[in-house]
């Protein structure tokens, strides 16, 4: 075992993991976490998107101790100080980007990461941008329709790719 | 996942040495090694994690004009820093799998797995790349030698990869829906002494060049060169994504496109 140590939402988190322990399994089962979902557990999902030292990765496809040291953001730190849903979160809520929500936290921290490297990204560019998170309820218009509004644009009449 | 000890080294030395031990393995960005630990077809004692070598990341240019990427630099930041040094490759680069495994998937990494679907054998022998390894230079043309097989020794790494820039490149590729790999991809360069057409995801030997294509287009560079070659489907990839001819066919096609692109 390895003791392992990193900012998780800006608190402090330690814990002893194995070689193998991968950092979504760390972040769930150790720190509680679980928000952070494993969907498919093979990177294709992204239901388990978290930002490592500022970037979007796969938490089931990276090992604890290859975090370790690190500042690790999950949907849990997502929320305002005041615990209100952040202007993604709300902007998912208002548009209905959602039905069973179990993509959920992977496409709002993706959204996250996109919006931080493009602030007013296209629509394809969105869409584009999502290529590593499956979402099998919504069929993805109200998703792209909701980081549209959450990056301060028109939301148009999304049409069917 | 079996269980195994990562070692995290911080220089190439101190890598190479941990990698002398029985059964012991390197780990770059791990999009490919990881799911492959899950599904338990690896089981090495000893992962040598290369993320922490400083000294393997970075891209910049050479005193004879070559971008030099160093092994272990994620293809987000090849897509990001060699854009404006050559175009072609950092597209390739912001067009494997997805952001999420771009900031993590390295090429050092892809070069040594050498998958026969992947996009950066095709960037590097349709370059004529040097692959630079912790102790020696290899060409790319010695250095792909079949489907996930290359001239890399046991414990040996692969610290940087040196790129000649053509006058033009494009990457053309045919994805597979769902796995988002190549079906079938190009990447075309164009130098002042002739054409490199490398082509991914077709051969049942890994990435390879098309050397009737170069010919053709290093004497007419328009996408009706080529139109009258074809390349034979019977060693080629077949499964349930597509047959042998159909890949066959989707090389002239890709090769095409990109030459099209390069205009």
């Amino acid at each position: 075992m390895t003791q392992v140590t990193m900012t998780v939402n800006g608190k402090s988190m330690s814990g002893d993991v194995e070689g193998r322990t991968l950092l979504a399994q760390f972040l769930r089962d150790d720190m509680g976490l679980t928000g952070t979902h494993i969907g498919c557990d093979t990177s294709q999902c992204g239901a388990c998107v978290v930002h490592v030292n500022g970037e979007a990765v796969k938490a089931c496809t990276m090992f604890a101790v290859e975090a370790n040291g690190a500042t690790v953001d999950t949907i849990e730190g997502q929320a305002n100080a005041d615990g209100s849903l952040n202007v993604i979160q709300q902007a998912f809520q208002d548009y209905h980007g959602l039905q069973c929500g179990f993509c959920t936290p992977g496409m709002v921290m993706s959204a996250a990461a996109l919006l931080k490297e493009n602030s007013k990204p296209t629509e394809a560019e969105i869409r584009h941008y999502l290529d590593g998170n499956i979402c099998r309820c919504t069929g993805y218009h109200n998703i792209v329709k909701a980081i549209m509004a959450a990056s301060g644009q028109d939301v148009p009449a999304v049409a069917a790719e | 996942m079996y269980n195994f000890e990562i070692e995290q080294p911080g220089t190439i030395s101190d890598a190479v040495r941990a990698l002398g031990q029985e059964e012991a393995q390197p780990l770059s960005g791990g999009q490919t090694l990881i799911p492959t630990l899950k599904a338990r077809l690896a089981a090495p004692s000893v992962l040598v994690s290369l993320s922490g070598i400083d000294e393997m990341k970075g891209v910049c240019m050479d005193d004879e004009g070559r971008l030099c990427i160093g092994g272990a630099t994620t293809h987000a930041t090849v897509a990001q820093e060699a854009a404006a040094h050559y175009p072609g490759l950092a597209s390739l680069a912001a067009r494997i799998g997805d952001p999420a495994v771009r900031n993590r998937g390295t090429i050092g990494g892809s070069l040594a797995n050498n998958d026969p679907s992947a996009c950066y054998p095709a960037g590097a022998l349709g370059s004529g790349a040097t692959i630079v390894t912790n102790n020696r230079e290899i060409a790319a043309d010695d250095y792909f030698q079949g489907m996930f097989d290359t001239a890399l020794e046991e414990g040996e790494i692969v610290t940087e990869v040196k790129f000649p820039v053509p006058e033009a490149a494009h990457y053309e590729k045919f994805l597979q829906p769902a796995s988002r790999f190549p079906l079938v991809a190009a990447f075309v360069a164009k130098f002042p002494d002739g054409v490199r057409v490398a082509i991914t995801g077709a051969s049942n030997g890994g990435v390879f060049r098309w050397s009737e294509a170069e010919a053709a287009l290093s004497s007419n560079f328009s996408a009706d060169a080529i139109a009258g070659l074809s390349l034979d489907g019977s060693n080629m990839i077949n499964d349930l994504h597509g047959t042998g001819a159909y890949r066959a066919h989707l090389c002239g096609v890709m090769t095409k496109r990109a030459v099209a692109a390069i205009g």
